[in-house]
């Protein structure tokens, strides 16, 4: 019994999902470029600095949360039982 | 002076007639009471009203204080008793319909309050009530929170009651208003506050209840409790620095455990510290920026926090599930409910047009224009934290990753509808930021939608979501697993039973040998003692003796101990001659007549 396909039973849309993420941050690091900024600090006037920042903040955050926390407290379902 | 109605009076009072009705009645009395409620707020003036004059030890109780702050949170609160109460129109029991809308009443009771007395009541009775909404799931895991929670916040209770009638000690009067962090009754109230806000440390009832609670009744809890003290330390605390601090460790903290939580409403629980840690910073900024964007974003919370948490509820309603371990592919039969879901992650995570984009950046840029940078910092890396666990975990494990094999149908209509209503709220603010802008405490001169602000904020969110997709490719993105993660409420779930092993044994064995000594020793040597005393003294005299005497004499007298020994307790009589008895009787009486004439 063959189900029906969804949206993304098909690796092709999953494609074209992931690709427009590229594009758009392709585009906005090229926007990034042409706009006047206001900023409250002159960090904030490097190019891209909250994507770079975004980046380096979710990737620390899972390394850390995995690799550091984990194995401090994680426990079995029935821990506490 | 009475002005109508009050709101919190008719969701209390309101309550109390749901049992007597049943069937369609009764769905459409709880949505009639719940949307009345929500229009005679929206009905409400500024001003005092429902003022009992000198009726507490003769301080007034000051049952409606109108405010722009007041108002904001009476709108908010009646508004989500209405969604919330649609939510759950469908289900049985009439226990739990009742107690929601009390706590719900009492929590607009709490906001509206002018004097700490009434304020303290209507907190206490939300303690009673959400407890209540925790052990109405009724198994084995809800039952234990629920006393935790009950636990923590009675502790959370006697410390503000303490705190309040110090403060009215010191100060002669119980009108709440602006109090401040100095000296010792102050503190114990910000303690008092800071347990119902989920402070670090006093946080952990919040994560070990919340998920535990029935799908409706989590969505209450999460709107109440923690807003209603943001709201409380807005009106008595603001610009205290040690909250810019607190706000801070509030924002970060929870995203590092949320990333490895399995437990999807547990994950939502985390996030919702994490999004009250901004409106805590913003209290402590304390600038009518500040205090504008902490009401705000209060106000937004609790639309797409109630959102996420309605869409998490109809998933556990649907398949009964809830863990991320056993859910994924579900957008393939709740379609709608994927949408609404995501709508929520989008707003969390402050997506330009929808409603946390316009409340979140109004904190974020009054900490930089105070120049606080490593609170600042700590902001930015938050929300991008956030984006992280509840914008794409949320929606991605529970409706895509990899296929449960889940085939389900999408919830009942009235769950369907409350959800469309808090997700159009969601972008309608959004769009039309200066709906929300207009009832802020002060006049708002912000101005969120500017290209640098736009691209700023779509960088740091798709970049975070770049991040995502390169660790789960990768592998390096943790799996999800099946376990629990430790929390702050190890120590005293840990810490109970610590103190039960020591009861059992330690202290058991000092309380058998105490009992020894005092019920057995103590009384068999008395008893013993009592045979002779006379022949005891003289053998404590000897022994005494012993010690003092010269070494031909100590064989004499330990000879005579050793006799005086096996004789005892030995003819009292004997050792006893009438004539010393009747020298004793006359020196007492002599001594009785000697007092008597002194």
């Amino acid at each position: 019994m063959a189900e029906k396909q969804y949206l993304f039973d098909k690796p092709r849309n999953v494609k074209i999902l992931l690709g427009a993420l590229f594009c758009s941050i392709a585009l906005l690091v090229i926007i990034d470029y042409f706009i006047t900024k206001h900023p409250e600090f002159y960090w904030e006037e490097y190019p891209s600095f909250y994507g770079v920042y975004g980046f380096v903040a979710c990737v620390v955050l899972v390394l850390v949360a995995k690799y550091i926390l984990r194995p401090i407290v994680k426990r079995r379902e029935d821990y506490y039982d | 002076m009475i002005n109508g109605l009050h709101p919190a009076a008719i969701l209390i009072i309101g309550a109390f007639v749901v049992p007597l009705l049943s069937g369609r009645v009764k769905q459409a009395y709880l949505l009639l009471l719940t949307a009345v409620a929500f229009l005679v707020a929206l009905s409400l003036s500024e001003g005092t009203y429902w003022t009992l004059s000198s009726a507490f030890l003769g301080h007034d109780l000051v049952f409606g204080r109108v405010d722009k702050l007041s108002l904001v949170f009476a709108y908010i609160f009646t508004l989500m008793g209405f969604i919330g109460t649609l939510f759950g129109i469908h289900m049985k029991g009439d226990g739990e319909k009742m107690v929601s809308l009390i706590y719900g009443g009492c929590a607009v009771g709490a906001v509206l309050a002018g004097d700490m007395i009434t304020l303290f009541i209507f907190l206490e009775l939300m303690m009673l009530t959400a407890t209540y909404l925790v052990w109405a799931k009724k198994d084995r895991a809800s039952y234990y929170a629920g006393f935790r929670y009950f636990a923590v916040h009675a502790l959370g209770g006697l410390c503000l009651l303490a705190g309040i009638l110090l403060h009215a000690h010191e100060t002669g009067s119980i009108a709440f208003d602006y109090i401040g962090l100095s000296g010792l009754s102050s503190v114990l109230i910000f303690i008092g506050f800071g347990v119902n806000c989920a402070f670090p440390i006093l946080h952990a009832w919040l994560p070990d209840a919340y998920p535990e609670s029935t799908i409706t009744g989590t969505v209450f809890l999460a709107t109440f409790t923690t807003k209603s003290a943001v709201y409380l330390f807005a009106r008595g605390f603001p610009g205290t620095d040690l909250l810019i601090y607190i706000g801070a460790v509030m924002t970060a903290f929870p995203i590092f455990i949320a990333v490895i939580e399995n437990n999807l409403r547990r994950v939502l629980s985390y996030s919702l510290i994490n999004q009250v840690g901004f409106m805590v910073v913003a209290v402590g900024i304390g600038t009518e920026l500040a205090i504008n964007g902490a009401i705000a974003h209060a106000f937004v919370h609790i639309l797409y926090k109630g959102l996420l948490f309605m869409s998490m509820g109809s998933v556990i309603h649907q398949t009964g599930k809830i863990n991320a371990t056993d859910l994924g592919g579900l957008y393939k039969s709740m379609p709608f409910t994927a949408i609404c879901c995501i709508i929520g992650a989008a707003s969390i995570s402050g997506f330009p047009l929808t409603s946390g984009f316009v409340t979140k950046s109004m904190i974020v840029s009054a900490a930089g224009h105070e120049g606080l940078v490593i609170v600042w910092f700590t902001l930015i890396f938050a929300a991008a934290g956030v984006f992280h666990h509840s914008g794409i975990k949320i929606p991605f494990f529970a409706f895509f990753s990899h296929d449960s094999g889940i085939r389900t149908t999408e919830p009942p209509l009235n769950m369907r509808v409350a959800m469309g209503i808090a997700a159009f709220l969601c972008i309608f603010i959004g769009v039309f930021p200066n709906v929300l802008y207009s009832i802020l405490p002060y006049p708002v001169d912000y101005v969120p939608y500017t290209t640098p602000h736009v691209v700023s904020q779509l960088q740091l969110l798709l970049f975070s979501a770049l991040a995502f997709t390169l660790l789960l490719r990768s592998g390096i993105y943790p799996a999800e697993i099946r376990a629990i993660n430790l929390d702050i409420d190890w120590s005293y779930r840990k810490g109970t039973r610590l103190f039960l092993w020591l009861l059992y044994n330690p202290a058991t064995r000092v309380g058998q040998w105490g009992s020894r000594l005092f019920f057995e020793c103590i009384p068999a040597v008395v008893t013993r003692m009592s045979l002779n005393p006379l022949a005891v003294i003289a053998i404590t005299a000897d022994r005494a003796r012993m010690l003092f005497a010269s070494e031909q004499h100590k064989g004499v007298i330990k000879a005579r101990i050793e006799k005086e020994r096996l004789i005892y307790p030995g003819d009292i009589i004997k050792s006893w001659p009438i004539g010393s008895t009747v020298l004793w009787v006359s020196v007492f009486l002599l001594a009785y007549l000697l007092i008597y004439y002194l």
